[in-house]
């Protein structure tokens, strides 16, 4: 944070480190006497409200308690003022669609090493995708991910149940009782529902509870032992290809069914020109379809993998540029809801090995934000309120979420960060247990300085 | 060591046509020596090379280790069966315990495309690619250009055409980039569903059928058809793609010129190839065969930091 902010502040502050360093015990109650926080002198930037102006945010208890424009208003001892001048005060940033790994792959990732690693990204919320070991397919398996969520006390955790029993894509998971355990959505992301019949009645049956079928669109027979996108790269690296219609056919066959159902497709990662070309036209035609982008899809194009380089791996794989300028008109236009990570760690063993054998996915949770304010909006594709929307208004909405506002009586989930600020990435610091980033060594643009969930701070930025 | 190669050949795509000359150049002198009643010359006399093969082999890692024995290099050959390999050790890690013992240059072939460079850049030692997955197998496309230009003088603007299944062909690659480089004009020639999507990308003519690419061409490489492709169902059947694909004499009968037939083998005859072309008098297969000992002598002797133009002296060296 800013050197100018007073003594008092600063010993609090360094209280605050204390307790953050505390966090694996599960407390995470602020220091002695200090109840409140002042966000001061911030720009407010809340697409929610069309707000942006400077002023103080002012959180009392876990709630947005007020906005404050008048210059240097003075507030009671028992509120922590954290100066904010030059940054922006946003809604906490959501994202829906990340994997943490627990239960099944601790030595990869925990729910409270992902849920910090988000919190240090400014997510004040992330959904857990269930393919775990168990997969995440019924209540008790939700309650546990819930669980764990809130002993991490960093980022809040929402679980996403699996659509079919054991992700099999045979038999529906029992999405009422999941939903009742918390499950906030349902997909068997990291396998496609091959089975159009499937996804329709996962389509109904969701309708029924109010939450979105979140589906990771491949076609199985056309993806099958790809490794990358099919193209010139492929072909002269003598990689078997995944062509962009392995996504675009299931893009549209789920757009279709969500006509014909009535029920809420929400597709994840979506990777190519025809696919944003898809979801315009069932948008056009008022069909319940959201889509998400991930970061790595808006920056980087099939090049990254040349030299074999494994942590340029990950399904959906990199695409053209023409199809990365596609998907950014997606996200500056609407077409693409929201930013989601799909941060995925892998053991450094796992990613250390042929291209071919090595598994797919990328961590993403802290490099988001500064990624796609990179390749953005320093790009001038969209402004800053846009990238908030993107990643935290839309996310809320669409998943149904607390959050993604900033609005007075508003959970306080609230990111501060730096939009000015260059850092370079250095895997062997992130607090993810994941290091695999294809974004090592480089310079971004834009830095979170203080992530704030339910009125408690659970991340600030050293130096 | 920095030698005009560089530490590793791990493919031909990265390399100069001056690079590739060398190494051409570089084997003429070598042809030689295995013509000789005493086939052995000292230039790499106490080097130790080990030959890496993850996938089974007879003509390739035959032809490096008479290389390397030509050469007075002490070899050792691993194969992946009856290793630690398959006992679960990462290449990484078995490539690092062989450096451990202190070795100069591996020679690796893998089914995995990029394999060579993975193990290039983790260890010291010198590289050699003998093939990886459907990458490149860039000895094979040197002794391929090597034949070639003993029977044209020059590639420049020579019509080559190479035949089949390019979609999983690393000799496909490496010759495309090894012809191009060296001012051929190159076609493929095969079913689409052979081919990869953005052929045409790669700046090559694309020939649907057998009898347009013979029509066109001066020299013929006839790919190797696996028989797993039709199983895949790439392909409806092996007898089909004979009568549609199989270069035969009857179709070269009707040729323009006579061209000549390359293979890298091994063949399947009656498939992609029948037997009267093979062994018929426009067939160099045998000659690449003795070009690959030749091809691979200069590339081992350049990254053990042999001097090029002292290429012809090494090989006048007695084995003391």
């Amino acid at each position: 944070m800013s050197a100018r902010e007073s003594a008092g502040a600063r010993d609090q502050r360094a209280d605050g480190n204390r307790e953050s360093e505390r966090r694996d015990q599960g407390t995470g109650n602020r220091g002695s006497g200090v109840r409140h926080v002042v966000l001061r002198g911030g720009r407010v930037l809340d697409p929610s409200q069309n707000l942006d102006a400077v002023g103080d945010l002012v959180v009392a208890d876990d709630k947005v308690a007020a906005f404050e424009t008048a210059a240097g208003a003075s507030y009671g001892d028992d509120y922590e003022l954290i100066d904010c001048s030059g940054l922006v005060v946003a809604p906490g940033f959501i994202d829906v669609h990340c994997h943490l790994r627990e239960p099944g792959r601790e030595d990869v990732e925990t729910i409270a090493t992902g849920a910090r690693a988000a919190a240090v990204g400014g997510f004040t919320a992330v959904c857990a995708m269930p393919n775990t070991q168990p997969v995440t397919d019924n209540q008790a398996a939700v309650g546990f991910v819930l669980r764990q969520g809130q002993a991490a006390n960093a980022a809040r955790v929402h679980p996403i149940g699996a659509i079919s029993l054991g992700q099999e894509g045979k038999s529906l998971a029992e999405f009422g009782e999941m939903v009742g355990a918390g499950a906030v959505a349902v997909s068997d992301d990291g396998r496609p529902v091959a089975s159009a019949h499937l996804m329709r009645t996962a389509l109904e049956y969701a309708r029924t509870f109010g939450i979105p079928v979140a589906d990771h669109c491949e076609e199985p027979t056309l993806a099958a032992g790809g490794a990358m996108n099919e193209g010139i790269v492929s072909a002269r690296l003598g990689l078997k290809g995944i062509p962009a219609e392995a996504e675009e056919i299931m893009v549209i066959r789920d757009i279709l069914l969500a006509r014909r159902t009535g029920g809420h497709v929400h597709l994840c990662h979506m990777s190519t020109k025809g696919s944003i070309e898809l979801i315009r036209w069932g948008k056009e035609r008022g069909i319940r379809v959201t889509a998400e982008a991930c970061p790595h899809h808006l920056s980087l194009t099939e090049d990254a993998v040349d030299g074999y380089n494994t942590n340029a791996k990950m399904n959906p794989p990199l695409r053209t540029a023409e199809d990365v300028a596609a998907v950014r008109d997606g996200v500056r236009d609407g077409t693409i809801d929201l930013v989601a990570t799909d941060h995925a760690p892998h053991h450094y063993d796992e990613k250390e090995r042929e291209f071919a054998d090595a598994p797919n996915g990328i961590v993403g949770l802290e490099t988001a934000l500064a990624v796609v304010n990179t390749w953005l909006v320093k790009a001038g594709i969209i402004d800053l309120a846009t990238l908030i929307d993107r990643m935290s208004v839309s996310p809320a909405a669409t998943f149904n979420l607390p959050g993604g506002s900033l609005r007075r009586g508003s959970v306080a989930d609230v990111t501060v960060f730096d939009a000015t600020r260059e850092w370079t990435v250095d895997p062997a610091k992130f607090v993810s247990k994941g290091r695999n980033s294809p974004y090592a060594g480089y310079t971004l643009l834009g830095r979170v300085m203080c992530t704030i969930v339910g009125g408690r701070i659970v991340h600030r930025a050293t130096g | 060591m920095t030698t005009p190669l560089g530490k590793d050949l791990l493919a031909l795509e990265p390399l100069t046509p001056e690079q590739i000359r060398l190494i051409l150049d570089t084997a003429e002198p070598f042809k030689e020596i295995s013509e000789r009643a005493i086939k052995k010359v000292p230039a790499l006399r106490g080097s130790t090379i080990v030959n890496l093969f993850f996938e089974a082999s007879t003509r390739t890692r035959v032809s490096f280790e008479f290389a390397e024995k030509r050469l007075s290099a002490d070899t050792v050959n691993v194969a992946a069966s009856g290793s630690s390999v398959s006992k679960g050790e990462t290449l990484v890690d078995t490539a690092r315990n062989l450096e451990a013992m202190r070795i100069d240059m591996v020679v690796i072939r893998h089914s995995a495309s990029g394999a060579a460079q993975f193990l290039a850049e983790r260890i010291e030692s010198n590289v050699i690619n003998a093939g990886d997955g459907t990458h490149e197998h860039p000895t094979q496309g040197l002794l391929d250009l090597l034949t070639l230009r003993d029977r044209f003088g020059s590639l420049e603007g020579r019509r080559v055409c190479i035949c089949g299944d390019v979609l999983h062909s690393r000799v496909a690659r490496s010759n495309i980039w090894g012809l191009k480089k060296l001012g051929a004009v190159v076609g493929v020639c095969g079913p689409r569903s052979l081919l990869p999507n953005a052929i045409a990308d790669l700046g090559v003519e694309v020939f649907d059928r057998i009898e347009a690419a013979i029509e066109w061409a001066e020299a013929l490489n006839v790919l190797r058809l696996q028989l797993e492709r039709m199983q895949a169902g790439y392909i409806p059947s092996l007898r089909e793609y004979n009568r549609v694909f199989g270069v035969t004499r009857e179709r070269l009968e009707r040729a323009p010129r006579d061209l000549l037939i390359l293979h890298p083998g091994p063949m399947n005859r009656g498939v992609e190839i029948d037997s009267d072309v093979a062994d018929g008098p426009h067939s160099v297969i045998l000659d690449q065969v003795t070009n690959g000992v030749a091809v691979r002598m200069a590339v081992l002797y350049l990254l053990a930091g042999g001097a090029p133009e002292l290429a012809d002296a090494a090989k006048g060296g007695s084995d003391r």
